[in-house]
């Protein structure tokens, strides 16, 4: 390349640099986010690495839904090692003390483990002595909301414990999973064996430590095909480090998409950006093609310019990146297994700076391009434009490279193929839709100016297509936000409205479980004597799929070319009864109401488990209820609104057919407030320890703060592109600066008022408020639609208010800025402007 | 040694025409003009405004392209090159002068000398730069941006511009129409005064008839075609009948003739 290229492109960047770093700004938040998430993401795999052991807590553990049989016990004798057991299930937890209770995952532990990691406690010494004398380590949550304190009592079933100190953190646990059920540790041997009776639901595990170095993988893997039969399960070190990495790659790769997202809309301002800057040196190109440049030497000029910008953009976006990078453990506590150490990964330092760098240039290079149709006689003739954008085969490739370059992008950084192209799709059609609204207003003002309005009204709205007009800039940067800040505010109402219409009117709210038959009308007349009534009574049969139509599942998962799904392997939990409920509709067959007890038992089969069975009306299902086998035949098929909180079914039994099963029950009542919902509670926990409740009302507030914490995390991902959109959107307003400055003076002149040159602005940046936010709103409502149809399956909720507030808020962010940036306009002198030189 | 000095015909101009589309219609703005320029002339073509005078200007430094007709610039048939080289051939040959100066506005005054030479890949011309700007009086002047500057005084870092490659021809758009009298007339001194020292020759367009009659030739253009050349007898081709005349060089026309 020419010396002088280099020379000039330096030079002619004086008294431009500040302007073209702000130009360049609106792509440093972008760089920052790739930077920071896929730096985080890397030390975040190199301590899943390093911790891996803790992770687990064992060289390996094996685990049932059911207590082991005798053949698994020798199996789990013949592995040797140091053993630890743990059984865990969920029950009421009832504090005398404050006379409340909750519904708690109960962990017994044997001493030993973790044997790796260790389990953190206040006082720290708890962690060894809750084991030694019937006492328990409580969730540190939920001791602050009971108001429990150390050396209370606790009882759970016909135990009681003290409670020795508070739970911290714990191998296999995190503080989002313990939302959703608190933890309680209790020793092994001191729980009550009533909990554990036939017919209750616990998980059973064995950790493993083998001193001698053996290797967990190969030692357990010739075991894996027979401890399946048994439907026992076995996790090594390795498979726990593979699952801990795919999920949180899978959720550092989402959240780098949504930077990326960021890049993208700061890279459009900086190619808006310039385009009017090179636009501004038309005449000095002018000049040098006069005095002998070539085409593609005056190219590589502004190439140039761009490609220091990008660096200058890639090396702060980098710098801020690693500064962000130490805010992201804290933003994602709550979700991570281990404790993320800080260090550089310098590999995502240069990507994200190269990412950063190449999608400026390509996206510097479509404006470029113009400058190969600017002619020496605009040299001679100032008001010479040039031919325009021509659009020709160089161009075409620059926008093939940008879209193909972020469909890879996004593909490989979205956690499938699938999201990767969804990604894609919905930036190209939401760019596409805000681009084509700002086209089709310059269009219809030029092509039908507003005629009976007033001057001001007229001249704001001629501002709009104007040459050099930011339109389309602000149009992106001001959509974009906005679709950004609806999507997530509509899915958000629309999930939260979903569960918590669930939750209101008339339905009950207090679901009380685990009741064994002759325990009904003991809790029944509980509840009675709170002055609650009894809403559903449901009887409850555990039960799995012996064989389909006389084809055993045993001989199903032997064939290694049948099919076999989650619905072939599930434990089913059945329910008899002599009609169908309000959240139930019969797409096929008639519901038999009761069994005649002759023939196979006629069953109503929800639609979609029918599908996963392939099975239909007329087809046999031979149920295994605790060993013993009863045929049964479909004659309906029903769909279920899953949505209702209430008992609902895959399969239904007539009433009369499964009498004699073992079945426990769903009581179901409505409690008005939390006083007499934890009245209910303690009064029925205290009578039938082992009994369970759940308050839906705590369900929804669990299901708030759990939601709160994942909106945190993607609000924190999407302030990136809403400050982006922010410098962007003044970057374009500083940009026609300039024009303005000209124009108000030549209004000013001509005499027009200050008030009249504020009016015009305003017309202008409000339209485009107001179109930018409306265009934006409706995508996400579109967005949103689709969401919520295909991955929450709920009704959509529009939050009118809402969107009317977010609607405001961005006029008013326009107005603001524009006005902002505007100031002093009018002050100028005309003569100063006159004489001025672009 | 000025390279053109022994060609004689620095600038050739045949049968040239220019039509632009004005809506769907055709507008010729120049029609078959023919003329030839010797090395060492001064040339000065007038006209009033819209006649074709800066569009001719613009085909013969090769800035833009004819409909028909040729241009050859110091041997060099323009009809036969590209986009760039023509523009080498300008680099090579041609030095400018413009009616709103052109300075390029990010770059010094002494920057905005150099930028010719360094284009053609000198780079050791600073010393060659700033004896120009001292031969123009703006010795001291040299680190000032054009923003920094009076319009004569940029007018003087172009003509310093316009020399610092020895061009063997200068085309001067409207050297004075952007100053006042008093300064334009500053200018045209210096104009020449190079002009002469450098043996380049001179192509300029322009409204003022004095300064026209400052030059060795003048070729009055209306309506596109050439009405006088005072080169030259124009053919019966010319406008309107008009009377044609030769002149020989240095006897110019006068005020009158030119006007009317």
């Amino acid at each position: 390349m020419k010396r002088w290229i280099w020379r000039f492109a330096g030079r002619d960047t004086r008294g431009n640099r500040g302007r073209l770093v702000l130009f360049v700004a609106s792509m440093v938040l972008g760089v920052a986010a790739l930077v920071s998430i896929n730096s985080f993401g890397d030390n975040l795999r190199a301590a899943i690495d390093n911790e891996a052991k803790t992770l687990l807590g064992a060289d390996l553990s094996i685990e049932s839904g059911a207590p082991f049989n005798e053949r698994v016990e020798a199996l789990i004798d013949s592995l040797g090692g140091v053993q630890s057991r743990r059984t865990s299930f969920a029950s009421m937890a009832y504090f005398p003390r404050t006379g409340s209770s909750r519904l708690v995952t109960v962990r017994g532990n044997e001493p030993g483990f973790p044997f790796y990691g260790t389990v953190e406690t206040d006082p720290p010494t708890a962690a060894q002595t809750y084991l030694q004398s019937r006492g328990a380590l409580i969730d540190g949550t939920l001791m602050q909301q009971f108001g429990v304190a150390i050396g209370d009592s606790m009882r759970i079933g016909n135990t009681t414990y003290r409670v020795e100190g508070r739970l911290l953190q714990t191998p296999r646990e995190s503080a989002a999973v313990m939302l959703f059920s608190p933890r309680v540790y209790v020793p092994l041997p001191d729980i009550d064996p009533t909990l554990l009776a036939v017919g209750s639901r616990a998980d059973y595990e064995v950790y493993f430590r083998f001193e001698d170095g053996r290797d967990a993988d190969a030692a357990i893997d010739p075991l894996r095909a027979e401890l399946r039969e048994y439907r026992v399960g076995a996790d090594t070190v390795k498979e726990e480090r593979e699952n801990w990495d795919e999920a949180l790659t899978n959720l550092y790769r989402f959240l780098g998409l949504v930077g990326f997202t960021a890049l993208l809309l700061g890279s459009l301002g900086v190619a808006s950006a310039i385009s009017v800057y090179v636009r501004q040196r038309i005449q000095t190109i002018a000049v040098l093609r006069c005095y002998g440049a070539s085409i593609r030497s005056t190219v590589w000029v502004y190439v140039l310019q761009s490609g220091a910008m990008g660096l200058f953009g890639a090396a702060a976006g980098s710098a801020l990146g690693i500064g962000i990078q130490t805010l992201i453990p804290r933003v994602l506590t709550d979700f991570l297994p281990v404790d993320v150490s800080f260090s550089i990964s310098w590999p995502s330092v240069f990507m994200g700076a190269g990412i950063g760098l190449g999608v400026t240039l390509l996206f510097a290079l479509l404006p470029l391009f113009s400058l190969r149709n600017v002619s020496p006689l605009s040299a001679l003739r100032s008001g010479m434009e040039t031919s325009g954008m021509e659009r020709g085969l160089a161009w075409w490739i620059t926008v093939a490279c940008i879209g193909l370059g972020t469909t890879a992008f996004a593909v490989a950084q979205a956690p499938s193929l699938r999201m990767g192209l969804g990604y894609a799709a919905t930036i190209l059609v939401v760019f596409l839709m805000l681009a084509g609204t700002a086209k089709l207003l310059v269009w219809m003002l030029l092509r039908r100016p507003p005629q009976r309005v007033s001057y001001v009204i007229k001249q704001g709205m001629a501002n709009l297509h104007r040459p050099n007009n930011q339109t389309l800039t602000m149009m992106l940067a001001l959509g974009l936000g906005t679709f950004l800040v609806t999507t997530m505010l509509v899915s958000e109402r629309t999930l939260v409205g979903q569960v918590s219409m669930a939750g209101t009117g008339a339905n009950p709210n207090l679901v009380f479980y685990d009741i064994q038959p002759d325990q009904v009308d003991s809790v029944r007349s509980t509840i009675s004597r709170q002055g609650l009534q009894v809403m559903e009574e449901v009887p409850i049969v555990t039960m799995r799929i012996h064989a389909i139509n006389g084809r055993s599942m045993a001989s199903l998962r032997e064939d290694s070319t049948a099919r076999s799904t989650w619905a072939h392997r599930r434990e089913y939990r059945s329910t008899f009864r002599g009609q169908l409920t309000d959240s139930e509709t019969l797409v096929e067959g008639s519901f038999d109401a009761k069994y005649d007890g002759f023939g196979p038992i006629p069953i109503s089969i929800e639609a979609d488990v029918a599908n996963e069975l392939e099975v239909g009306l007329g087809d046999r299902i031979d149920w295994d209820i605790q060993g013993i086998q009863l045929p049964s035949v479909i004659t309906s098929i029903r769909e279920v609104d899953w949505r209702r909180m209430q008992t609902n079914f895959f399969v239904v039994f007539p009433d009369g057919s499964l009498d004699r099963a073992p079945a426990w029950y769903v009581l179901m009542t409505r409690a008005d407030t939390e006083e007499e919902s934890a009245r209910v509670q303690s009064a029925v926990v205290r009578s039938q320890p082992n009994v369970s409740s759940i308050d839906i009302s705590l369900i929804l507030g669990v299901f708030d703060a759990i939601f709160s914490r994942i909106a945190f995390v993607a609000r924190f991902m999407a302030l990136f592109s809403i400050l982006t959109g922010l410098i962007v959107l003044a970057g374009a307003v500083l940009i026609s600066r300039f024009q303005r400055i000209e124009e108000s003076v030549l209004l000013k002149t001509l005499g027009a008022s200050r008030q009249t040159v504020l009016r015009i602005m305003s017309v202008e940046y409000a339209v485009l408020g107001i179109l930018a936010s409306l265009t934006g709103i409706v995508l996400a409502l579109a967005a949103g639609w689709m969401i919520s149809m295909f991955v929450f399956e709920a009704d959509l909720v529009v939050p009118v208010s809402s969107l009317l507030l977010i609607m405001g808020s961005v006029i008013a962010l326009t107005l603001g800025i524009g006005h902002l940036n505007s100031r002093g306009v009018y002050a100028r002198s005309a003569l100063d402007v006159l004489r001025s030189e672009v | 040694m000025n390279m053109v000095e022994s060609m004689q015909e620095v600038l050739k101009v045949v049968g040239l025409t220019k039509t632009y589309m004005s809506g769907d219609r055709p507008l010729t703005v120049l029609d078959n003009v023919n003329f030839t320029i010797q090395a060492g002339d001064t040339c000065a073509i007038v006209g009033p405004s819209g006649s074709g005078k800066t569009t001719l200007l613009g085909l013969c430094a090769g800035l833009d392209a004819p409909t028909d007709g040729s241009v050859t610039l110091c041997s060099h048939p323009f009809g036969s090159l590209s986009e760039d080289e023509r523009a080498e051939v300008r680099n090579e040959h041609v030095g400018f002068v413009f009616q709103s100066f052109r300075l390029i506005p990010t770059l010094t005054a002494i920057e905005n000398v150099m930028v010719p030479a360094e284009l053609r890949g000198r780079y050791d011309v600073r010393d060659e730069a700033a004896s120009l700007l001292a031969e123009v009086g703006l010795g001291d002047r040299l680190n000032h941006f054009p923003s920094q500057l009076s319009g004569g005084e940029q007018q003087r870092v172009a003509l310093a511009r316009a020399f610092i490659n020895r061009p063997d021809i200068l085309f001067a758009d409207e050297p004075t129409g952007n100053l006042d009298a008093e300064t334009g007339k500053h200018i045209v001194d210096l104009l020449f005064q190079l002009n002469r020292e450098a043996g380049t020759t001179l192509v300029l367009v322009t409204h003022d008839l004095e300064l026209a009659a400052m030059t060795d030739r003048v070729i009055r253009l209306h309506g596109g075609k050439v009405v006088s050349d005072s080169g030259r007898v124009v053919s019966g081709s010319s406008s309107a009948g008009e009377e044609t005349y030769t002149t020989a060089k240095g006897s110019h026309p006068t005020v009158t003739e030119v006007e009317n």
